[in-house]
């Protein structure tokens, strides 16, 4: 008899035990996940929403939203910051998926190629940038080619690229890094794919761009589709390539809400917490409507 | 999302390992190939290049095509205690070592729970641990830093690590998660069926099939600590210094000698790591699809 419950002891402990080996395991990482990043977010969502007890304040209150929402300065940086982000993802998925599709082939010297692809990968994107700054300002590498081969004379006639508006030197560091990125992961989704299909597809009598866009693209869309949300999210996030390389004014957003958050008047930080909430949900929003759109499509 | 058919999308896509006898590639896939090959070498080589040549650069003005005076002063300068680059890089990399340590250690459980079992709320769990890639950072980084003054832990290695590992954690998992996925449990099992016990299937079944793996994850989360800026200008609160930081000031101003030897400096671990990797990031291994699966 105490034999049985001892075996029965044993058969709970060990179903508890594998009962907590998954949260047991996700545990560390799912923590501090949520203990650094949530407990940030809902520290800035407080201030946002006008709790910021430091200076005095805890009444509840959408003022800061509203004054964010309503300037037009917003809405211009709030624009800049999405069109830069929005072509760089797209452009560097369009160009990563050309490259993959030649990188993948075998010939002579596809190894080296397929090395000197992979290089801007781990580059910091800073180094990028400092490598795009020699290459188009103008005095830059291009304007003085451009000045050798006679097409301008002064280096004022070359292109204003860096601290323009139309953001080219940043989309251009932006392209850099990120089609190295998609063009490897495409490449990874082709690799682990195998070409079945398409020699199916061939059997069956289908061209060249009737395999593209009939059995490769869809087999590549998820794929594509990953590394799209992670570009964008990151290119709409990221404060110092636009510092560096864009226009004061507008600024993109990120750079706006940190300009805010350090200045010395504390009174200005709740604001600066609300541009980067909306900066949260707007990337958000997005993102998942790209996703369903997306899933949409492929179906 | 539609591509443009300009791009190399027909004739370009056959591979000569898929092709067979009857089908070559075409003249115009030839050229399509030497034309991205070409760009590829240009847009990589000549920024890189251009780095290595402005750092020997004395005097090199407009329209020359070379300096007109060479020298070693950015150098001489980066390696003087003054310009604190050697200090960022004691600080770079003693952060990401411990940030990639750590990401390891918490990243390594979780990553083989999401990639190896099913349970219930695994969707949620994927979902929480990848909100740090798809929800910006910024307003997070603002909202510990604030926590992190009352804890004493800004201008610290340690507060400057733990803000890194908000980015690193996910990345870490996304990859390693898909590298578990892809090896699965059948080997392990099969070991622990023929008496090896739970040390001796980790040390001689899993480590050396998930070591590629982990050693590409482990090197891409000592970069993500190695790159980021803002995270650590904010919670090192300008004193705690790595190179990104000693580096953002001469970008903006005309010394672009000294930007270029910093820039030289702070890419290096970079393409040493990438020396290590490249095979398992190229086409024939597929640790790049972890990416691919969000």
């Amino acid at each position: 008899m105490a034999r049985t419950t001892e075996l029965t002891d044993l058969a709970e402990r060990e179903s508890l035990r594998s009962r907590l080996k998954i949260p047991l395991m996700l545990a560390p990482a799912v923590g501090i996940v949520v203990l650094l990043f949530g407990g940030g977010i809902l520290v800035g969502l407080g201030q946002s929403l006008g709790y910021f007890p430091a200076i005095g304040l805890n009444e509840f209150t959408f003022e800061y939203y509203g004054s964010v929402l309503t300037d037009s300065n917003f809405l211009r940086s709030l624009w800049l910051t999405f069109r830069i982000a929005a072509t760089a993802t797209v452009l560097s998925s369009v160009l990563a998926v050309g490259f993959a599709l030649v990188l993948r082939q075998k010939f002579a010297g596809s190894r080296l190629a397929t090395f000197l692809f992979q290089i801007p990968l781990p580059v910091p994107h800073l180094v990028a940038a400092s490598g795009i700054i020699l290459l188009v300002t103008q005095s830059g590498l291009t304007a003085r080619l451009a000045y050798a081969l006679g097409i301008i004379d002064v280096p004022g006639d070359f292109p204003a690229m860096v601290f323009d508006e139309a953001g080219i030197a940043i989309i251009l560091t932006f392209l850099w890094k990120e089609v190295p990125f998609v063009g490897l992961v495409v490449l990874a989704v082709l690799q682990s794919v195998g070409p079945q299909y398409e020699e199916q597809a061939r059997t069956l009598g289908a061209n060249g761009r009737q395999r593209f866009f009939n059995v490769l693209l869809p087999l590549i869309m998820p794929g594509i589709m990953s590394t799209s949300i992670i570009i964008f999210a990151f290119t709409f996030a990221n404060y110092e390539i636009p510092l560096l390389l864009g226009t004061r004014f507008p600024s993109t957003l990120p750079v706006v809400a940190y300009r805010l958050y350090q200045d010395p008047d504390l009174a200005l930080r709740p604001e600066a917490m609300a541009i980067s909430i909306v900066l949260a949900i707007v990337a958000l929003l997005l993102l998942i409507a790209y996703r369903r759109l997306a899933r949409y499509a492929v179906r | 999302m539609t591509v443009d058919t300009k791009e190399p999308a027909g004739p370009a896509a056959e591979s000569q390992e898929y092709v067979d006898v009857t089908e070559r590639p075409t003249v115009t896939a030839k050229w399509v190939r030497r034309l991205a090959v070409a760009s590829i070498a240009v847009a990589v080589g000549l920024p890189m290049l251009s780095l290595v040549v402005w750092s020997f650069a004395f005097r090199w003005n407009f329209p020359n095509l070379l300096p007109s005076e060479w020298g070693t002063q950015a150098w001489a300068y980066v390696a003087d205690d003054s310009s604190r680059v050697v200090e960022g890089l004691w600080n770079s990399t003693k952060v990401a070592v411990l940030v990639t340590l750590l990401a390891i250690i918490v990243g390594l459980p979780a990553s083989r729970a999401l990639g190896q079992h099913e349970f219930k709320g695994k969707s949620a769990v994927e979902w929480v641990l990848m909100m740090p890639i798809i929800v910006p950072a910024l307003v997070a980084t603002m909202g510990i830093h604030q926590i992190f003054i009352r804890l004493r832990l800004t201008e610290t290695l340690f507060g400057v690590a733990l803000v890194h590992l908000i980015p690193a954690i996910p990345y870490f998992v996304l990859v390693m998660a898909s590298v578990f996925a892809n090896y699965g449990t059948a080997l392990e099992e099969t070991a622990r069926t023929l008496g090896a016990n739970k040390f001796r299937v980790f040390r001689y079944v899993t480590f050396p099939a998930i070591s590629s793996g982990l050693l590409v994850a482990s090197m891409f989360t000592f970069l993500i600590s190695w790159g980021q800026y803002v995270t650590t200008l904010l919670i090192g609160g300008g004193t705690f210094v790595t190179l990104p930081l000693v580096l953002f000031p001469f970008l903006s101003g005309a010394n672009h000698a000294t930007a270029a030897a910093i820039s030289l400096v702070f890419v290096a671990p970079a393409i040493i790591v990438l020396v290590f990797t490249s095979r398992q990031l190229g086409r024939e291994s597929s640790v790049m699809g972890g990416f691919g699966r969000i």
